[in-house]
């Protein structure tokens, strides 16, 4: 994943140490090939992609919303954002985590198999997270969760000795609190 | 102004719109609708290449050569790939280009038809934007955008790809007029706080330098005046990076040579040793730079750039100005002005003196010969002989094109095409060819090597064609020049595969082709023979039989700061092995 790895001695420069994990809010045209275009740039130059979602958010304008999850330096994360802008059919480039106050939530669906003390064990624990059963069968559960990312990840252990038979996760969504939009 | 009219016909009155005289192209099943359309009128001229590469390339000559955006124009598949390096090497450089592609029709888009491609996946890594047009109703807005995106901005290439069907479908044409970009607006004016906060580092600077690049060509001839004006009104000494030359004259007191790479020994010191740099139009590239951690360590960075993308891309700079070069230079002359700033006199006369001693090493110095044609010379001569006339000059790549750089000596922009970024030998006689289109009187010369001018050589055919006189002046020193020179310096000299092996007599060469041939291997005949050339009315290929292993200096090896040059002088000492000067983090490099 790591792809600023010093491949290039020119890298040593521009240091390694103090990775960030950045969100960045990217509105775009929803025309083809955008997508395309937005992830081309991050595999052109070996940038890093966490999550990334998309959906149209303006269905009469055409807009969509893409939200990435990247990791780099600050320098990197300046970079992606301006190069990103390059990009014709992209409207704004907003990093969220320069904001003072983002919500960022993922939602994801974890199945889960057991029977006996497993299976109310892992209902238990998913009262204790709050996620909502979507599915059962007499030895299955999927459990529907929301929140950040942290939290799915620590509920997705917790399944795992129960009896964890898969994920699926969205990828983060985020947003900036108040009245302002990006 | 909206008529009915075939997709086919949009794209030719489209570009009659756009102002556009030429377009270069190469004839195919998937555009066979617009050569049809092109038949059937004279506005656009039209110029058969041999290869869609020397199309893409033609293309970029004449850019760069008026300031207009290129055209060209290549069918589905084959057509579009061919092309690939002249987009790229349109990108790397911002040249304006647009490249229209035939496609397969919509309907067979996706089932491998013949001669399909996947042009906009292709191009989307190549190209400033791409589109792929897929129905008539969007054809001009589409056409017309295109223009608009390749000229805005920071210059680029943009591929539109024409289905066949999209060029036979009928539909309402629309003029350029109403067409406005929702997304793409580059912000042209430079913010006005740090314009003045620019100029109040600049009034306060003791050792600066003014670095400027290809950013103030592309903007224009005015921001190469306002360039004029700013070194006058300042005093500040300036170089340029390659792209660069021209926008301020050669014979410029404030002058210090090209800088980087194969750059003068003043121009890289005067930037290592400063204490302000600013930066207009230009990228910090790594041929600029060297070893980054050790570029201009002292100094405070103004980087004035169209593109915010460029600012601390390289380089973490002290203060960034977003703007269009003309717009930004011409605040600063104003606020300069205004504010009745001088510049500290003593302190600049000190470090005149400091250059000066620095360019008293002479490291463009070379020994003479009096038996073998010396490359440098060769270039010197050509320069004497052609510099009074109305001369552009294009170039392959490799060490031709640095003693090019270091010899030919330009007054005016837009008079020196090659290609910088993407290093792409074969652009010379295309470009050229593209250039003699634009200027068809005036001399325009292609500085070659010989192993580069093959690389694209079947576009003599197009200026035979079409009686384009350009001149092709190759520096032939059988041998890949630049690759022999840097295994001399990193791989002991073993020589693997970089000899000119089995060319061809260039002479008979430019006969079989139609144009002329003259060879030259004697200093003392290299005047007549330039001359016999220049005044020859058509194509000429020029074989100037040069030593073998001159090797480009100055230059910076591979890993090493500004002021860890090697002079011409330093390889000749018998004692000094060069292959040591580089280290292993050095031979990484490229």
């Amino acid at each position: 994943m790591n792809a600023i790895a010093a491949l290039s001695p020119y890298a040593s420069v521009l240091g390694k140490s103090n990775i960030e994990r950045h969100t960045l809010s990217v509105l775009v045209d929803n025309e083809p090939g955008v997508l395309a275009r937005v992830v081309g740039l991050f595999s052109g130059r070996g940038y890093n992609i966490e999550s990334l979602t998309v959906a149209e958010v303006a269905h009469g304008e055409h807009l969509s919303r893409i939200t990435i999850v990247t990791t780099g330096t600050p320098e990197v994360i300046e970079q992606i954002s301006h190069q990103l802008e390059r990009i014709v059919p992209i409207h704004k480039v907003t990093d969220l985590s320069m904001q003072d106050r983002v919500i960022e939530r993922e939602l994801a669906m974890i199945k889960v198999h057991g029977t006996g003390e497993h299976r109310s064990e892992a209902l238990r624990l998913s009262e204790a997270f709050r996620a909502k059963v979507i599915d059962a069968t007499i030895e299955s559960f999927i459990f529907e969760l929301t929140g950040s990312s942290a939290k799915i990840d620590d509920f997705v252990e917790l399944m795992r000795p129960i009896g964890l038979v898969e994920v699926s996760r969205t990828g983060v969504a985020a947003i900036t609190r108040g009245a302002k939009g990006m | 102004m909206s008529k009915q009219m075939t997709g086919a016909e949009m794209i030719v009155e489209a570009l009659k719109d756009q102002g556009v005289d030429t377009v270069f192209g190469y004839p195919g099943g998937a555009v066979l609708p617009i050569y049809d359309a092109l038949f059937q009128q004279n506005a656009v001229g039209h110029v058969l290449v041999r290869h869609e590469q020397g199309a893409a390339h033609a293309a970029e000559g004449y850019a760069r050569s008026t300031g207009k955006v290129g055209v060209l124009l290549v069918t589905s598949g084959p057509g579009a790939t061919n092309a690939i390096t002249g987009l790229t090497d349109a990108l790397l450089d911002s040249i304006p280009l647009v490249c229209l592609t035939g496609q397969v029709p919509t309907h067979l888009i996706g089932s491998d038809a013949f001669q399909e491609c996947d042009t906009v996946g292709i191009t989307r890594h190549c190209t400033k934007h791409n589109y792929l047009v897929r129905s008539i109703e969007d054809l001009p807005r589409i056409l017309h955008e295109a223009f608009y995106v390749a000229r805005s901005g920071r210059p680029g290439p943009v591929v539109v790809d024409l289905p066949k069907d999209v060029q036979f479908a009928s539909g309402l044409y629309q003029g350029p007029l109403n067409i406005q970009h929702k997304t793409y607006q580059p912000r042209l004016k430079g913010d006005a706080e740090r314009i003045r906060e620019a100029v109040a580092m600049m009034a306060k600077a003791k050792r600066p330098v003014i670095y400027s690049g290809g950013g103030v060509i592309n903007s224009g001839p005015q921001a190469s005046k306002l360039l004029r004006d700013l070194v006058a009104l300042t005093g500040f000494p300036i170089t340029s990076t390659l792209m660069g030359l021209g926008a301020y004259p050669a014979s410029g007191d404030n002058w210090l040579g090209m800088l980087g790479m194969h750059g003068t020994y003043e121009a890289n010191h005067t930037m290592h040793d400063c204490d302000l740099m600013i930066a207009v139009g230009a990228r910090f590239d790594d041929r600029i730079t060297g070893r980054l951690d050790a570029f201009s360590p002292g100094s405070k960075k103004i980087h004035i750039d169209i593109d915010p993308s460029s600012i601390n891309k390289n380089v973490k700079v002290d203060l960034a100005i977003v703007g269009d070069c003309a717009h930004v230079l011409e605040d600063m002359i104003g606020v300069w002005r205004a504010e009745g700033c001088k510049a500290d006199e003593a302190a600049l006369g000190a470090w005149w003196k400091q250059i000066d001693h620095w360019r008293a090493r002479k490291s463009l110095a070379y020994r003479a010969s009096k038996t073998t044609i010396k490359p440098q010379y060769a270039v010197q001569r050509l320069y004497e002989l052609t510099k009074d006339r109305d001369t552009y000059i294009t170039t392959e790549v490799g060490q031709h094109q640095m003693w090019a750089a270091q010899h030919y000596h330009f007054e005016e922009p837009n008079r020196w095409m090659t290609s910088g970024g993407l290093g792409t030998m074969g652009y010379g006689l295309p470009a050229a060819i593209g250039t003699q289109m634009a200027h068809p009187k005036s001399l325009v010369i292609d500085i070659a090597g010989e192993a580069s001018i093959l690389m694209n050589m079947q576009e003599m055919s197009t200026a035979v064609q079409y009686r384009l006189p350009v001149k092709i002046f190759i520096l032939n020193n059988e041998y890949m020049g630049m690759v022999r020179q840097w295994q001399e310096l990193l791989h002991g000299g073993r020589y693997s595969e970089s000899y000119s092996a089995a060319l061809p007599d260039f002479v008979k060469l430019a006969e079989a082709y139609g144009g002329k041939g003259i060879r030259c291997s004697d200093p003392a005949d290299l005047d007549r023979a330039i001359l016999e050339m220049i005044d020859y009315p058509g194509p000429v290929i020029f074989d100037c039989v040069v030593s073998k292993e001159e090797n480009c200096f100055p230059m910076i090896p591979s890993g090493k700061a500004h002021n860890e040059m090697i002079l011409a002088e330093l390889s000749d000492d018998a004692g000094v092995e060069i292959g040591s000067i580089i280290d292993e983090k050095g031979k990484m490099l490229v």
